[in-house]
């Protein structure tokens, strides 16, 4: 199964960033073979509806589940049509966070804010 | 005349001196493009002649005749369309209504179809023809209501134009057509740090403006301090005085009550009279 993470940096020890959509990268992570790639996100500099197209971007990928700390209803919408279930970040590496979706620990993100557009979003 | 009435903040006297100056014309309109909180009828009660809504084109899909050649999602540059498992989802209130995904769809696919977003209300308060634009409450831009406001002004005669705070694009489309601005500050240092915004606004636009001194204290006043930095006109200093602010707080207008401040706003009109003219 195919997992995404906002990520800060191209490493596994990275922690997750704490925006959706204009977060500079994703990791997606093939849980299943163990192998991962990291995906530039193009919606970052988007003049707006960066997580519309961030959204669009990884459905295209073909990713099944996506573990965030939050995310915007717009981006929840797309998400949601395409059959992504969506996890809560935990505060720790990518690695870590993987670690706890594969044991189950982690919970359904059901907290879908109504969007920053551009004013803040930077904290988690 | 047209007039537009601004400033960096709220509350620092833009719908005041919009409607006191309105009424110290011998006729004019007041236009209240402050579409996400309009109250200058507040003041004026206008009888309402004609409510018509405010429109806005959108696109819709058909899919049976939808290709998924997806040149319309990767169009848009405000990623209001997204294709997910052989459906559109197009997202309304971030859509800009450039008609571009309608022109691009190879097989015609996308049509337009009208979105309201608000309403324009036009009324009589004695000498004022009064126009108010009101957003619909959730709707993200006000600028197609500023826009269908600006319309709607005759060529000649007084026009009073009450902006929206601040100095984004719903003001840059406010004050687009005014021959005139006024910039409305009040004593404090946050007064000024807005009064400095919207100062830089007025000279990319390359309008005529002076400032109006609101709220004025005897001690010194920093926007005033401003205003001589920059050798700005000062086109008026209304004082603070709180029997203004009991009137003011209860609707009542002053020019229409009070001989004082009825011979002020006349006064101020015959300053920015001359002005535009020189």
């Amino acid at each position: 199964m195919k997992v995404a993470l906002p990520v800060e940096s191209k490493s596994l020890k990275a922690p997750v960033c704490p925006s959706f959509g204009r977060t500079p990268l994703y990791v997606l992570i093939d849980t299943d073979g163990g192998t991962h790639e990291f995906l530039e996100n193009a919606a970052a500099a988007s003049q707006g509806g960066a997580g519309i197209k961030a959204a669009q971007e990884l459905v295209d990928c073909g990713v099944a589940a996506l573990i965030t700390y939050r995310c915007g209803e717009n981006a929840a919408q797309v998400l949601n049509a395409a059959g992504i279930k969506m996890y809560k970040a935990q505060d720790g590496s990518v690695n870590d966070n993987i670690a706890a979706f594969k044991d189950g620990k982690l919970s359904l993100l059901i907290e879908i804010h109504p969007g920053f557009h551009n004013h803040g979003g930077g904290k988690k | 005349m047209r007039i537009a009435v601004l400033s960096g903040k709220g509350g620092t006297g833009k719908t005041f001196v919009s409607v006191n100056l309105s009424c110290a014309a011998e006729q004019s309109v007041y236009v209240d493009c402050d579409v996400e909180e309009p109250n200058g009828h507040l003041f004026l009660k206008p009888e309402i002649t004609t409510k018509a809504p405010v429109t806005v084109i959108v696109p819709e899909v058909d899919m049976d005749k939808c290709i998924r050649c997806r040149k319309c999602v990767d169009f848009c540059k405000y990623n209001a369309l997204a294709l997910v498992k052989d459906k559109m989802l197009v997202f309304y209130e971030v859509c800009h209504s450039c008609g571009g995904c309608a022109l691009l769809c190879p097989v015609k696919a996308i049509t337009e179809k009208e979105r309201a977003i608000g309403t324009i209300e036009e009324g009589e308060s004695g000498n004022v023809r009064v126009l108010t634009g009101c957003l619909n409450t959730g709707e993200v831009s006000g600028v197609p209501i500023i826009k269908g406001l600006i319309d709607k002004l005759p060529k000649d005669g007084d026009i009073v134009i009450d902006c929206p705070p601040g100095s984004a694009c719903i003001v840059m489309e406010s004050i687009r057509e005014a021959d005139y601005c006024i910039l409305v500050a009040e004593p404090t240092l946050f007064g000024v740090h807005n009064l400095s915004m919207v100062y830089d606004l007025i000279r990319l636009f390359d309008k005529p403006f002076g400032v109006v001194l609101n709220k004025c204290l005897p001690e010194e006043n920093p926007a005033e301090q401003f205003c001589v930095e920059h050798q700005i006109k000062i086109l008026a200093k209304i004082p603070y005085d709180e029997e203004l602010g009991r009137l003011n707080s209860k609707g009542h207008i002053v020019a229409r009550e009070d001989e004082r401040y009825r011979e002020l706003f006349e006064r101020l009109l015959e300053a920015l009279r001359k002005e535009a003219i020189s």
